[in-house]
């Protein structure tokens, strides 16, 4: 078990979120796309810059900003 | 009753099976979201459905939320029927939550019942209903399979009064709530249009436009619920550190998660399984191959629309024409007939002439939309658009305008639709004109072909070049100045792909169409007969139109009288002799129209301005070429054709107009840099400035659209001719 920012999470990694600071329409915005305290993330891909990032959450899949990544944190396994 | 949900749930194909083609599209006051409204028959009851906006929660930062709340507590529908995604459960019922909070009779749809058991999901239906205390119907929205009973569980709904359910925030959170509530009960504060628990939670949520309506409503309880917020949001931030929203999202999650646990859903494959959507997007956006697959993917719509739509246009440029020789023959000479055929059938023809170009366009859009595509080429190409303040579903609209040479800036303007984006959307809007169009390319050509014949293909990738970089920092610009603000979030969702359905692309397709036609057509009709005015009037004085004819009759009579016959005659090859009286004839009616040009009102303007244009190195017989490019600006052509008494000169056979301006002392290298830079830049013609006020919702853009294109544009190309005349 390892704490890390979403930004630094690799493809095909899984994690759940320990925490948001992101308040505001961002925070509004990831809230009601599912990214809560609790919820399982798997990154999905990024794009051929590097940025935005894919996540796969619930059913769906999601894209963010790395910059608006940086506002997550993850507890992710160690073997991953 | 109203149909509401998230994004991408099928809210829209529900509609569109509900009702057929029973539907109109209308418009809010003051902005740009369309509501759309059907009507159907079930059991002999006539009902109308109003479809809301897509949404994924009840707040107030976009303006869709804010119509589908305004429209749920304002028009109080009898039902709401809630279309939730089944494969997808838990989020959809994020934005179920709060219409629970709200108290609107609701029933859920519970959509995709096919696609959540492909991926091993089981919804218990009668389970869920029970929960959550509201009527659950399982449907297939494409196949239209429960949708009756559907129906007629809604009308089951219809007399329910508003009911508010509670959901428990935590200890913390449903002590404030409680406190504020028993304010806002004792004040009847907001009553009329929210329930008290309403009210409450969105005042914790720091909701805008509650927080002024309340303002507005009771300033002394307003005042009081504030300060109460206040020291709750402090409170939790020291204890919990968190924002009391975050709080209220958090339970509410768990209000679903404690819902779906008691077995309503149950998956029998690993959640972490790859689905077909996930397969393809394996190679679609694939960092290596993603890129190339867009660049022909976009190629191919961008052939689809420019090609395909071709032959419809010029059938419909034969007709036009067809028309305007046949009210030639018909009408007798005199303004009247002037204006018919240069005024209305020529303006109609203009309106008229882009409807295949529109169609084709968002047929091919609504394709990549409906299939779920669009959304991956903004994800792709975000992180360049991002650089200059736009969002990546503006490349889009660019490429369309002419990003690839020979693109429109209408269907451009159109197409920002697919922007969700407020101020990234208006920075799209403003720039996409600087795009070369499909007419600006005939005019590009006659230049460059004129001063530059020796790298006509490299000095057209080279302009093409420009657009681009002018187009993306005059975007950047305007998001540093006039539409300044943060980047809207990114958190977009990527929706399965899925296979467009025929109706819905009809639909879709034919109701953009028809808005531009209905919205647009009018307006151009007007300042297409304007323009047709400034130009003609006002016309040579009768003394200068006899000379001109005197003229005429001494240079025929000095011709053998069978001569005169033969050149009069509809035969194409003629005597040396009648073909030189043929050529002085026209020579002396040319003259007149230059005359006649140079005397009208666009004559005058481009004269009066001569002094300004001089510092750019335009003449006054560019100005009125310019000014009446504003029309369209293939129009550039025929007008400095007339200008030069070369008569009408065709976009498509300009060499002989190109050859005389290398013969004018006015023209040269540096003037011809200078012109091509003002024409790609300056004021978009007025069908693109009536589609940017239509769009935009307001004239003030469309205004300001034309005068800071034209000034910048003005700066540009004199800056060009000045470096250049001095570096000789």
């Amino acid at each position: 078990m390892a704490e890390m920012n979403l930004r630094q999470m690799k493809k095909d990694q899984s994690g759940i979120i320990s925490s948001i600071k992101a308040g505001g329409e961002l925070g509004l915005r990831m809230r009601e796309m599912g990214l809560v305290p609790g919820t399982k993330i798997t990154i999905q891909g990024r794009a051929p810059l590097n940025d935005p990032v894919a996540l796969r959450v619930m059913g769906g899949v999601l894209t963010l900003r790395n910059n608006e990544a940086d506002h997550i944190t993850v507890i992710v396994d160690d073997n991953d | 009753m109203a149909l509401a949900g998230n994004p991408n749930a099928g809210k829209t194909t529900l509609f569109n099976t509900l009702t057929g083609a029973r539907q109109h599209v209308g418009n809010y006051p003051g902005i740009t979201v369309d509501y759309k409204e059907g009507n159907f028959t079930h059991n002999n009851q006539e009902i109308t459905i109003t479809d809301l906006p897509g949404t994924y929660s009840l707040t107030a930062y976009s303006v869709e939320e804010v119509v589908t709340r305004d429209y749920l507590v304002n028009e109080k529908p009898q039902v709401v029927i809630n279309i939730v995604d089944a494969s997808n459960l838990e989020r959809n019922l994020y934005l179920t939550t709060q219409f629970l909070e709200l108290g609107c009779p609701l029933i859920i749809a519970l959509n995709m019942i096919d696609v959540a058991k492909d991926r091993g999901i089981e919804i218990r239906a009668e389970k869920l209903a029970e929960l959550l205390g509201v009527p659950v119907v399982p449907v297939i929205a494409r196949s239209g399979q429960g949708t009756e009973t559907l129906i007629s569980q809604a009308i089951l709904q219809v007399t329910q009064e508003w009911q508010p359910r509670d959901i428990s925030y935590g200890e913390d959170l449903d002590e404030a709530i409680m406190e504020l509530i028993a304010i806002i009960s004792e004040n009847t504060f907001l009553a009329h249009t929210y329930p008290a628990r309403f009210t409450a939670i969105k005042y914790l949520e720091h909701d805008d436009q509650i927080l002024q309506k309340g303002q507005e409503d009771d300033s002394a309880t307003a005042a009081r619920l504030e300060k109460n917020v206040t020291q709750v949001s402090d409170h939790l931030l020291k204890t919990m550190d968190a924002y009391p929203e975050a709080i209220i999202a958090d339970h509410r999650y768990g209000f679903i998660k404690s819902i779906l646990r008691q077995g309503v859903q149950t998956h029998s494959f690993d959640t972490d399984r790859l689905y077909t959507s996930d397969k393809i997007d394996k190679v679609l956006t694939n960092r290596l191959m993603g890129p190339v697959f867009m660049l022909m993917i976009l190629f191919g719509l961008y052939q689809f629309t420019f090609s395909w739509s071709e032959f419809p246009v010029s059938w419909l440029g034969l007709l036009f024409g067809w028309l305007g020789e046949h009210v030639e023959t018909i009408l007798p000479d005199g303004p009247v007939k002037s204006m018919i055929i240069s005024g209305v059938i020529n303006g109609m023809g203009g309106v008229l002439g882009f409807v295949p170009l529109i169609m084709f366009m968002f047929l091919g859009i609504a394709v990549l939309e409906d299939s779920g595509y669009l959304a991956r080429v903004a994800f792709m190409m975000d992180r360049i658009f991002r650089i200059f303040g736009l969002h990546g579903s503006s490349v889009m609209p660019f490429i369309v305008s002419g990003g690839i040479a020979g693109g429109c800036a209408v269907p451009g303007v159109l197409a920002t639709r697919t922007l969700r984006s407020p101020k990234e959307r208006m920075a799209t809007l403003l720039t996409v004109p600087f795009m070369n169009c499909g007419a600006k390319v005939p005019v590009i050509a006659l230049l460059i072909g004129a001063f530059f014949s020796e790298n006509k293909a490299m000095y057209m990738f080279l302009f093409t070049l420009i657009s681009w970089a002018v187009a993306l920092l005059a975007a950047k610009f305007l998001r540093a100045t006039v539409l300044k603000g943060e980047a809207t979030p990114f958190v977009m969702e990527l929706p399965p792909y899925r296979f467009p359905t025929l109706r819905g692309l009809a639909i879709h397709t034919w109701e953009r169409t028809w808005q531009y036609i209905k919205k647009a057509g009018t307006v151009i009709l007007g300042i297409s007969i304007l323009l047709w005015a400034l130009m003609t009037y006002p016309g040579l004085p009768a003394a200068t139109k006899a000379d001109y004819e005197q003229q005429r009759q001494a240079v025929t009579s000095s011709f053998a009288p069978e001569i005169i016959a033969e050149s009069s005659s509809e035969k194409d090859v003629v005597s040396e002799e009648a073909q030189r009286l043929r050529q002085q004839v026209i020579a002396l009616s040319n003259q007149e129209s230059e005359q006649a040009l140079r005397n009208s009102i666009a004559g005058r303007i481009g004269i009066a301005l001569e002094p300004i244009s001089r510092l750019a190195g335009f003449d006054w017989r560019t100005n009125i070429a310019l000014v009446g490019g504003f029309a369209a600006k293939e129009v550039i052509i025929s007008t400095l054709g007339t200008a030069y008494s070369m008569g009408d000169v065709k976009a498509e056979a300009s060499d002989s107009l190109g050859k005389r301006l290398t013969r004018d002392p006015n023209w040269n290298k540096v003037v011809a840099v200078a012109a091509l830079i003002f024409i790609m830049f300056y004021a978009p013609c007025f069908v693109t400035v009536v589609c940017i006020a239509k769009e935009a919702g307001h004239w003030g853009w469309a205004l300001f659209s034309m005068s800071f294109n034209t000034f910048f544009a003005f700066l540009m190309a004199t800056a060009v001719y000045q470096i250049g005349t001095w570096l000789g």
